[in-house]
């Protein structure tokens, strides 16, 4: 295909799909937490959060090294989430509306510390407002080894740490009366995201970056009910938006990278939703219209072994209208009745003689008898 | 046997995948009784109430009030949920929440009126809420709170009221203040259906009751439907349906 | 008017119309919603501009409305499938719904002036230079009027609505009994979320307007117990809020929306640390006061147990009685100290006794916990 010869050929897409496959691979990890802590908006507010720290940082030491700069913005992420879980916690304001005001004040700052930033005679200044929206086309091969190296640590601490963030995941009072302080594995929790948050900045940018956080993990976890699992198919499904979607946006004109691997991995979402075994909404209404439709049929087959039971032959056949009807819920009679009939006889409990006159088989009877709801007393 | 029912239900049946938690029930509730839904966990009896008040959507079955749907009986229809549905720290207070109840009354758009409010504070008196009315709802205790929801569903005035557990948690003086609240609402002729989980009070406090696990095994009159035998059949096994292949 | 007085008036009328509707997102949690809002109504800009090519055709406002209220409907139906937590469910549909602005933007409007930065951040510094002339008449920044008249709508929604959005938001349940159609009265709420939010983005851009929905609103919630009250603070504050911000922008010559952010921060964290009921000062403060006052309490039924007993000399001795009593020997000191200030005991032969008003006082003390406790 031709994107893919793009991509073995050319060096820079090579370096930034590399570079958005790892970040995938981090963020679909520790989003994994995130989600299921009920965090996910949390990544949204350290992206925005990390502007001033950026703009801070840039001030303290007036040269634009994305290494400071990172730092800044690691700073502010965790202060941010310090001062959203100090406003949740020590006060009836609930943790959304928490995440709304940190988020919209440290921006403000943000964007006030920017615009004294521009006001001073410094050249380096210049394209510090890009950190916000992400340029994945600049992302030069160093950046790729920053997300490399920032990611290993954060994935290798989320191995050490498996058995605690698990349980405070999942119960953080009883992880507390187990003795596994819920506050620090949480702390240690902020911390990684954070540093996710950080380096996945520069690839897509703020905005977008919140996708990357939750979406791989969401789409995971309709696939598993086991924690394990579910974090490894988030990073699978991280790193493959990063690469399809730095292919597609390599392969179409004018096509951004970030939107592009956000797209993907919505697309990734879409399909786990609907399909994935057992949870999937697909899967879920063929099982609810089959359940309805066994229930119906057993009414009906009650009702023909009433006018079974109850009559001198048993195989006596019945008419059609002397069977009790399936009744919506306003109480009229709904038109299902004959389809169901149908069903049982195919499947050898009724069987229907000169017309449309049922009665009940021996198979038919068995079945009502060894019913543990059905059968009569 | 009494020809007029104030509710009717046909055919009820709900299921959550394939397992039903009701199973064609049928009732029938004669008017100006005091009735409890007895069974044991899972029988279906909060799951009854909610597929009478269009709360669940059941697989089939019809329930009918004063020979009417739920739709057109909303206003004659009083609901008492189990306690956690809602948020605590809403900045409101009790007589705030039990002028709620006039809500139904007073329709949309237009605003309450002081009749509305001396209703309220009424019913507020009636289940010994009256020195807390301007008090903020979270900070009231558990059997407190229920009272508040007490109150409220008294001041909507209707015909028949349902209450899903009102005294499961609560401390004594809740239980009396329940307890005359129910008899007051028989004495006025009103029709109360209660889901109640203590097998020990049912003949004390009620006139009828209905044994539930996923069918009906009984309904009617305590002193006829409330025997040893029936209580063992009820409580025996909890058997889910399963198409046996 | 001065360029000023005009900005500083916009503001305000923006702060307040956004704190309207925000007392009720705020309390119905769906704060974070504002968020995605914001930005996800780029997208009904982008679509629209595409198909009218005007930037100035009403079409615009109505578009992104509408693409507001779409996202809060996606973000509920997939929630509803009970796959995807609501908050998670926001996290996936913004991203998404801006990734499409975003490749509209770059695939087709690399010529267009459509730029992101202020598209997202706004700049009040020339909402005044926006005029609205009518007939060759200036009448005043065309915001002032466009915000005003949104506001204008959002007091009397909530004005008329205010016992449907009070019980919707508080039990739905009943209001659905009651046959209040929450849903109705949700989205009618979210449509003016929506309306609000596009009005004023322009003018101060998305995060601003978030700082509007939430701040304000919160920083009452802290202040009053409520509702109706919640609203007026919440506006007051919200335009105290601008006012404050617009006065630092000028002084330091910065971002004005930036500023008034912040000065929605600081309102809100003075409040948080000070409010006479709900603050953190005021909390710590009781919480030491029950403290001291149940430990003296306690020290004091101790004294009564065993006042002439044999060894009450040891029991209540000055320098014995921390053994009994397990406390820390300067807290015991501190709370020993005070009942003797208060009078309420004295010390006679290296043993603490009680006054007679310190009798009098212990055994009512403890008559009124012992009865808390009766059933």
């Amino acid at each position: 295909m031709e994107a893919l010869k793009i991509f073995f050929s050319d060096y820079t897409i090579q370096i930034v799909s590399m570079g958005s496959a790892l970040l995938g691979i981090v963020s679909g990890v520790i989003g994994s937490f995130a989600v299921l802590r009920k965090q996910s908006l949390l990544g949204d507010v350290i992206s925005h959060a990390a502007l001033p720290g950026i703009a801070l940082a840039f001030l303290l030491v007036q040269i634009k090294d994305t290494n400071i700069l990172l730092i800044g913005a690691l700073i502010a992420g965790l202060l941010a989430t310090g001062a959203v879980r100090v406003i949740d916690k020590y006060s009836r304001i609930k943790f959304d509306s928490a995440l709304g005001l940190v988020l919209s004040v440290f921006f403000g700052g943000g964007l006030v510390l920017l615009t004294y930033i521009q006001k001073i005679p410094n050249a380096n200044q210049a394209g510090l407002d890009k950190f916000i929206f992400g340029q994945a086309s600049t992302l030069l091969k160093k950046d790729v080894y920053t997300v490399l190296i920032v990611g290993a640590i954060i994935i290798f601490m989320v191995l050490l740490f498996w058995k605690e963030l698990k349980i405070v995941s999942f119960d953080p009072e009883f992880s507390d009366s187990l003795g596994i302080s819920s506050k620090k594995v949480s702390f240690i929790i902020s911390g990684l995201i954070v540093a996710s948050i950080i380096i996945g900045l520069q690839t897509v940018g703020v905005i977008l970056m919140s996708a990357m956080l939750v979406a791989p993990g969401v789409a995971a976890r309709q696939w598993t009910d086991k924690l394990s699992i579910m974090v490894l198919l988030a990073s699978v499904f991280g790193a493959i938006s990063g690469l399809v979607g730095t292919i597609i946006s390599s392969s179409i004109q004018s096509m951004p990278t970030g939107p592009s691997i956000v797209i993907v991995v919505s697309v990734i979402v879409l399909i786990s939703i609907s399909f994935a075994p057992n949870r999937g909404l697909v899967w879920r209404q063929i099982r609810e219209m089959d359940s309805a439709k066994q229930i119906n049929e057993d009414k009906v087959l009650k009702s023909l072994y009433e006018l079974a039971i109850n009559h001198k032959d048993p195989y006596h056949s019945h008419p059609i209208s002397v069977i009790k009807p399936i009744k919506t819920k306003g109480g009229k009679k709904t038109k299902q009745l004959e389809s169901i009939l149908l069903a049982l006889k195919k499947d050898g409990y009724v069987e229907v003689e000169g017309g449309n006159n049922w009665f009940i088989t021996r198979d038919g009877l068995d079945y009502i008898n060894n019913h543990p709801i059905l059968k009569e007393e | 046997m009494e020809e007029n029912y104030i509710i009717e239900v046909e055919d009820m049946t709900v299921a959550y995948q394939v397992k039903p938690v009701l199973w064609d029930v049928d009732l029938r509730v004669p008017k100006g009784i005091l009735m409890a839904i007895v069974g044991p966990n899972g029988a279906g009896k909060s799951t009854l109430i909610k597929a009478m008040l269009d709360l669940i959507k059941p697989i089939s079955g019809s329930v009918l009030f004063n020979g009417e749907t739920y739709e057109k009986q909303r206003k004659n229809i009083g609901y008492v949920p189990q306690r956690g549905s809602v948020d605590w720290d809403f900045p409101t207070t009790v007589l705030d929440v039990v002028m709620m109840g006039r809500y139904g009354h007073i329709g949309w758009l237009k605003r309450t009126s002081k009749e509305d409010k001396e209703l309220a504070m009424e019913a507020i008196t009636k289940v010994g809420m009256e020195e807390f009315a301007k008090r903020q709802i979270s900070q009231l205790s558990g059997g407190q709170q229920q009272r508040v929801f007490l109150a409220r569903a008294l001041v909507q005035d209707a015909e028949i009221y349902f209450m899903d557990e009102p005294f499961q948690g609560v401390d004594a003086k809740t239980e009396r203040a329940v307890i005359e609240i129910l008899k007051d609402l028989r004495s006025r002729g009103k029709t109360v259906v209660v889901v109640h989980h203590d097998l020990q009070t049912v003949p004390e406090y009620f006139d009828w009751v209905t044994l539930l696990n996923t069918q009906v095994i009984e309904s009617g009159p305590i002193e006829t439907v409330f025997t040893e035998e029936n209580l063992k059949k009820t409580y025996r096994s909890t058997g889910k349906v399963l198409r046996s292949e | 008017m001065s360029p000023q007085l005009e900005i500083q008036l916009i503001a305000v009328i923006v702060a307040v119309a956004c704190s309207i509707p925000g007392v009720f997102l705020v309390l119905r949690k769906m704060a974070m919603m504002t968020d995605a809002i914001t930005h996800t109504i780029l997208l009904g800009i982008v679509v629209v501009f595409f198909i009218v090519e005007d930037l100035n055709s009403p079409f615009l406002i109505i578009g992104a409305t509408l693409v507001g209220v779409l996202t809060v409907y996606l973000v509920e139906i997939l929630n509803k499938t009970d796959l995807v937590a609501e908050d998670s469910a926001i996290g996936i549909v913004f991203p998404l719904l801006f990734s499409i602005a975003i490749i509209i933007i770059s695939k087709y409007a690399g010529s267009v002036h459509l730029d992101t930065d202020s598209v997202l951040l706004g700049e009040l510094a020339f909402a005044p230079f926006d005029r609205l002339i009518i007939n060759g008449l200036d009448i005043g920044a065309k915001s002032i009027y466009s915000m005003g008249i949104i506001l204008i709508i959002n007091a009397l929604f909530v004005g008329f609505f205010f016992k449907e959005l009070k019980i919707a938001t508080f039990d739905s349940g009943l209001a659905a009994a009651l046959g209040f159609a929450p849903t109705l009265i949700h989205y009618g709420l979210m449509t003016s979320v929506s309306i609000t939010a596009v009005g004023a983005f322009q003018a101060v851009g998305s995060i601003l307007v978030i700082a509007f929905m939430v701040g304000p609103p919160i920083t009452a919630y802290l202040l009053t117990d409520d509702l109706k009250n919640m609203l007026f603070i919440s506006s007051g504050v919200g335009a105290l809020n601008a006012i404050l911000g617009y006065q630092f922008a000028a002084l330091v010559d910065v971002s004005i929306a930036g500023s008034m952010a912040l000065a929605t921060g600081l309102t809100f964290t003075l409040v948080f640390v000070f409010a006479p009921e709900r603050g953190i000062v005021t909390v710590l403060r009781r919480r030491k006061l029950q403290t001291v006052d149940f430990a003296a309490k306690s020290l004091l039924f101790h004294i009564l147990n065993h006042e002439g007993d044999e060894n009450e000399w040891l029991e209540n001795g000055v320098d014995t009685i921390y053994n009994h009593l397990n406390w820390k020997r300067d807290f015991l000191d501190d709370i020993v100290a005070k009942l003797k200030r208060e009078k309420i005991i004295v010390e006679k032969e290296n043993i603490l006794k009680l006054t007679e008003e310190g009798r009098k006082y212990t055994i009512s003390s403890y008559e009124d916990i012992v009865s808390s406790f009766k059933i």
